[in-house]
């Protein structure tokens, strides 16, 4: 499972509901089902995603959240996951909204555009960065609003949205000390757990 | 036996009839004394009797849902696509049960059947139908199958219809509902066409107020007419121009030409017309309308569907397809809202087709890809 995902299973509460936006083929969906007895639903738009994570048993609604997510009620979900797709969506700030009037707690991981590659590649080299992360050239990538952690924690500010907890996943690992001291640095995908 | 030319066919399938001597009351107040079903099964009934999947038809549609009857037919059941080994509905894992509904054509019995009171056909005294009545009898056919729970109930359209019912109906019954190209309730625009369809049928000289059996006749020029213009609805505009364009059968459009021309399109659907009105009751075809009409799920709910659903117990899988207007994608995803709001299990489809509202019968990759999808887990804990 991707490392972003394995991270944030520990934030989900045994039992709990959870919806999944853009769940791709459902496996963060399905571990969270034979691990912790989660029920979830996925939200998602990728034909192919669409059928996998369905024979994978996980229920899944075809839908693109930039269009609404309106027809879910509040306060339905425990906890709604947005796993690297915020900077993929049109209107990240209320994709982010609406996890929060959806669900008691949001998840969110996205790439870090201010770790020090990134900043190497396009402050030295000249060039919109490319990662394993972000595999696409610059015009035809499916990420239109890249943001860094200290953008994103400006939001949060900004909308009264309240960081529970923050985590990172570096290139530093097995020691994460400098991932975790200067994340705006060195992660490169941030993980926030978010509430009202 | 074997029809090599059919590839993944349940083969040759023989009707069987189910007949019941217990009244059957109906949602209208009136009461069926006694009644027969047709039926057909594919597939085998596992020792749990837990693998039974009950198949819904449409408004045409009959018991005759997969395989051939005889050898040399040339088509096969009307939901062959879908079911058969190693189909969407593998009948090397399910028990699959398809019947004609009560007031239909096609040997379950009807407006062409003989009513036991008069010793006369029933005509147009024939009770209408609900699907409530429908699901009721349906029931008492998986009674005498044995059949306590069906592992999914499925259905296309009108099916569809019963198949939502079915998880209202007999919640402990069903453990998946399947629901293709369906709607909670009709549109002004359908109830539209119906009574096109109706007025095309009751206004042939030959229909007799219904009692054609007993003059000797046949509306088939009113059911042509009905038929053709429901067709028209079943097909999309991109479908109809794909397959026949401004295609001439035969004539010309050429200046100083006198004699009419003729479209491949009408030739086709007077075709279609004729084809059906040989095949199919005018009175049934009233009733079938009308329970579409009259079918609104969530009536008897205080009209909210959300209430409605919360008496369901089962599992949902809901399909739309692109170019259906006539139970457009927008139907669906009621359905579908519908069923979040009330905190039920649901995955939905909407699958890009050119078809239109019969792409429900047709091989389109991505449908029968995830339909099969779905299937995998229908049963799968027994």
């Amino acid at each position: 499972m991707r490392l972003d995902l394995s991270h944030i299973q520990r934030w989900i509460d045994p039992g709990s509901r959870v919806l999944d936006l853009g769940c791709g083929d459902g496996v963060f969906l399905e571990s969270l089902r034979d691990q912790r007895q989660v029920r979830g639903t996925g939200l998602e738009i990728d034909q192919g995603y669409i059928t996998a994570a369905i024979a994978r048993g996980i229920n899944v609604v075809e839908q693109n959240m930039d269009e609404s997510l309106a027809n879910f009620p509040d306060h339905s979900f425990d906890t709604v996951v947005l796993a690297l797709a915020l900077q993929a969506v049109n209107y990240p700030d209320r994709v982010l909204e609406e996890m929060l009037r959806i669900g008691r707690e949001g998840i969110v991981t996205f790439p870090n555009f201010g770790h020090w590659r990134c900043r190497l590649m396009l402050g030295i080299g000249g060039h919109m960065p490319i990662s394993k992360l972000m595999p696409y050239a610059w015009y035809n990538t499916p990420n239109i609003h890249f943001c860094t952690v200290k953008d994103f924690e400006e939001l949060c500010q900004e909308k009264g949205i309240r960081i529970l907890a923050r985590d990172v996943v570096g290139n530093t690992r097995p020691t994460p000390l400098l991932s975790n001291k200067w994340p705006n640095l060195f992660a490169t995908t941030a993980i926030y757990r978010i509430t009202r | 036996m074997n029809i090599p030319e059919h590839k993944n066919s349940v083969g040759i399938v023989t009707p069987q009839t189910a007949r019941f001597d217990e009244p059957l009351k109906l949602v209208c107040g009136r009461e069926l004394p006694n009644y027969e079903l047709v039926y057909e099964t594919y597939g085998t009934l596992n020792k749990q009797h837990s693998n039974a999947v009950l198949i819904c038809h449409a408004l045409s549609g009959s018991h005759h849902a997969a395989g051939f009857h005889e050898p040399e037919d040339k088509k096969a059941g009307w939901w062959d696509e879908c079911i058969g080994p190693g189909k969407p509905i593998d009948t090397d894992r399910f028990f699959v049960v398809s019947l004609n509904n009560l007031g239909g054509c096609h040997g379950s019995t009807g407006p062409s059947s003989i009513n036991p009171a008069t010793g006369k056909t029933w005509g147009p005294d024939f009770p209408p139908m609900r699907t409530t009545d429908w699901v009721h009898s349906q029931a008492r056919l998986a009674d005498v199958l044995e059949i306590d729970c069906w592992a999914a109930v499925i259905g296309g359209s009108l099916g569809g219809m019963q198949a939502m019912r079915w998880s209202l109906e007999f919640p402990d019954r069903i453990q998946h509902c399947i629901v293709i190209a369906a709607a909670l309730k009709l549109s002004a625009q359908n109830l539209a066409f119906n009574e096109v369809a109706r007025q095309a049928i009751e206004s042939d000289p030959a229909f007799v107020g219904g009692c054609y059996k007993d003059s000797n006749t046949i509306p088939a020029q009113g059911l042509a007419l009905a038929r053709m213009i429901g067709h028209i609805t079943y097909l999309s505009d991109d479908a109809m121009a794909n397959k026949f364009g401004r295609d001439l059968r035969s004539g010309s459009l050429s200046r100083g030409e006198t004699a009419d021309a003729e479209f491949q399109v009408q030739s086709y659907l007077r075709h279609q017309g004729s084809q059906f009105s040989s095949n199919f009751d005018a009175n049934t075809y009233i009733l079938m309308t009308r329970a579409l009409d009259y079918f609104d799920l969530a009536l008897e709910h205080d009209g909210n569907a959300v209430k409605a659903f919360k008496q369901s117990q089962s599992s949902f899988f809901v399909v739309s397809f692109s170019s259906d207007w006539r139970f457009s994608p927008q139907r669906s995803r009621e359905i579908v809202n519908a069923l979040i709001e009330a905190d039920r299990p649901v995955s939905y489809a909407e699958i890009e087709a050119n078809e239109g509202h019969d792409a429900f019968l047709l091989p389109i990759p991505r449908y029968l890809d995830v339909f099969r999808a779905y299937m995998l887990r229908v049963g799968a804990n027994d």
